[in-house]
């Protein structure tokens, strides 16, 4: 069996009265991609701090690559990467520069793994540019070159790819693939679905519970508590909509209903069927409309969950 | 057509930032510009509300911008009066209340005052805030703050709204209850529909709108509705989930009608040639098993606006 890179258990905290992370539980094997899913104030950069040993649990422990998080955050510190969707890098400095800066933070003083990192993203031959003239797709690249200089063994990414070109973004995915190839781990925690569509397994968080944690194509087959249906009004088309968004969301067959862009989008529990919402639908009045089952996507899913 | 933008080209010292960029939105249509930081958007953005001036043209390849019919370069004013803008950054007074801050924008945009209340009050109700008029912006949450810049931005009732990134940031629970209230705003069938602008990074929240241009170094390269984007690639994407995930990635790389590749978390995406995807899938299948790998699911699925984008951007055939 793999080695556990993360171990929670019951992991909490609470600020005064209110509880931002509320026995979370989970783990994470060696060479995982895990996505960590959740609206704003949802706990997971509260999770973050506490596994990075910069906030002490009020209940629970954890331990992250063996150490401790309440007595060896230190060692965590030394041996984690962190990249956040703010890059912290200097603008002034060329992209050899800021390689090297970190690298000198961490304690690695070797030319040649600094000429190695900037291979791997890809920035040799631009070594000598200013980090102020990049695009954000290579600052990004930059940015994972000073998260890994110290061969961490686990990477924490915030929203790594946000704003970026989706050939950059893939680009930067198959990065982290080698990475990982080798034998790291990654933790991303990102309000986009698409980015969470790169993990090998998604937690889903709110109000500071973790409430799934699976694989993405896992999630789409069993954590929505229905099935999902694209519907087309054929008649008057935009016209009618609005009138059969509106009756759908009052349909007792309806979990939940919502527009995307030319028809709409409707979630039914599992006994219920297309049968159902036509007839709920004719009898409004909207008689032609066409009904077709769809795999639910991650959004349905997190909507599901995490809407309330 | 409400917005009407004819070869608008920009530069900012040496960089071009907009490079030609032509486009035209409907009454009732719902257009998504799509694109990375730093492709154009909100410079487009900037030209059609009249905020800077685009690069004046030497010879016939003229630039113009209409606006509800009027010359946003010879008729600002009016130009200006049928236009609602959200820029990425607004500002709201933060001690004043949801009610104040919404009577301002509502008197600067003219309003009389028997006019802006129940004009705010609808407005209001319609984004969802007429519970908090008396509360102040500055406590307002960032989804409410945002939807409260919604409702400035419309408050005299304009026939074009340009929405800058307006879901940027946002969380994803907030992102999707303010996508309704834009794509309610188009659908709404009222005598002259409003021509909704919306700009986003996000390819997802793309295939929301009626139509679509994707943006990239300052041009449109590819435009269209997302169901007629989407039939480009009909057919062409394969979905591949087993194990080892690394190894069937090398093995499908073999197969010579497999365009590209594309690793997920859990699964590959492999796009196929034309009419190739039942003898991609038998093909990998065999091969799979003569490897020892273990194969889950092989099928053929809808491809996604992000599969059409990157095709087409390539030019066909993956070269890596």
């Amino acid at each position: 069996m793999a080695e556990q890179v993360i171990a929670a258990q019951e992991l909490t905290r609470r600020f005064g009265s209110f509880t931002a992370v509320d026995h979370i539980s989970f783990s994470m094997q060696a060479g995982e991609v895990m996505g960590y899913l959740g609206p704003n104030g949802s706990g997971k950069t509260t999770t973050i701090r506490m596994l990075l040993g910069l906030l002490l649990p009020t209940e629970g422990t954890a331990s992250v690559l063996g150490y401790d998080i309440r007595r060896q955050s230190e060692q965590i510190r030394l041996r984690v990467g962190y990249m956040s969707q703010k890059f912290a890098l200097y603008n002034d400095l060329t992209v050899g520069e800021n390689l090297s800066f970190y690298a000198g933070v961490y304690g690695v003083r070797d030319k040649e793994r600094i000429a190695e990192v900037l291979r791997q993203v890809g920035l040799s031959s631009l070594e000598r540019e200013r980090v102020g003239d990049l695009s954000t797709g290579w600052r990004q690249r930059l940015a994972l070159g000073t998260a890994i200089v110290h061969r961490p063994r686990l990477l924490f990414l915030d929203e790594p790819t946000s704003g970026v070109d989706p050939t950059a973004r893939r680009a930067f995915w198959d990065l982290i693939y080698e990475l990982i190839a080798e034998g790291v781990s990654a933790l991303v925690t990102t309000h986009y679905m698409d980015e969470a569509e790169y993990c090998g397994r998604v937690g889903i968080m709110r109000d500071g519970r973790l409430l799934a944690m699976d694989a993405p194509s896992a999630l789409k087959e069993s954590a929505l508590p229905g099935l999902a249906w694209d519907v087309f009004i054929e008649d008057h088309g935009a016209a009618l909509l609005l009138p059969a968004l509106d009756s759908l969301q009052k349909c007792p067959c309806v979990l939940r209903a919502g527009l995307t862009g030319d028809h709409l989008r409707a979630i039914t529990p599992k006994d219920s069927g297309a049968a159902a919402l036509q007839d709920y639908l004719v009898e409004a009045g909207i008689l032609q409309v066409r009904i077709e089952p769809v795999e639910p996507t991650l959004e349905d899913i997190f909507l599901a969950l995490a809407a309330r | 057509m409400l917005i009407e933008a004819q070869n608008l080209q920009r530069s900012f010292g040496s960089t071009r930032a907009v490079d030609g960029v032509s486009l035209q939105v409907a009454p009732g249509e719902l257009y998504g510009l799509v694109g990375p930081d730093g492709a154009g958007k909100t410079t487009v953005m900037r030209m059609l509300c009249g905020a800077i001036l685009p690069d004046r043209q030497a010879g016939e390849a003229q630039t113009r911008i209409h606006i509800a019919g009027y010359d946003i370069a010879r008729e600002t004013e009016q130009a200006r009066a049928h236009i609602g803008y959200l820029p990425q950054r607004f500002s709201l007074y933060e001690d004043l209340t949801v009610m104040e801050n919404l009577r301002f924008f509502a008197e600067v945009r003219g309003l009389s005052t028997q006019d802006w209340k129940p004009r705010c009050l609808e407005i209001l109700q319609f984004v969802g805030l007429d519970e908090f008029t008396d509360r102040r912006a500055g406590q307002l949450s960032g989804g409410m703050k945002q939807k409260l810049g919604l409702a400035a931005a419309l408050v005299h009732q304009p026939q074009v709204l340009l929405l800058d990134e307006p879901t940027t940031g946002v969380d994803p629970v907030t992102r999707q209850d303010f996508w309704q209230l834009i794509i309610r705003l188009a659908a709404v069938t009222t005598q002259e529909g409003i021509a909704v602008l919306v700009s986003t990074p996000y390819m997802d929240e793309a295939t929301r709108c009626q139509r679509v241009g994707f943006m990239r170094q300052g041009r449109i390269t590819v435009e269209g509705t997302p169901a007629a984007l989407r039939q480009r690639l009909e057919g062409q994407i394969v979905e591949l989930r087993g194990r080892p995930l690394a190894g069937l990635r090398k093995l499908a790389e073999t197969v010579p009608e497999v365009e590209a590749v594309q690793m997920f978390g859990d699964r590959i995406h492999l796009r196929v040639q034309a009419g190739k995807a039942g003898q991609v899938i038998e093909r990998l299948g065999v091969l799979a098993t003569e490897q020892d790998m273990e194969v889950s699911m092989l099928r053929s699925i809808q491809p996604q606006l992000e599969d059409v984008f990157i095709a087409l951007l390539e030019g066909g055939p993956d070269n890596g």
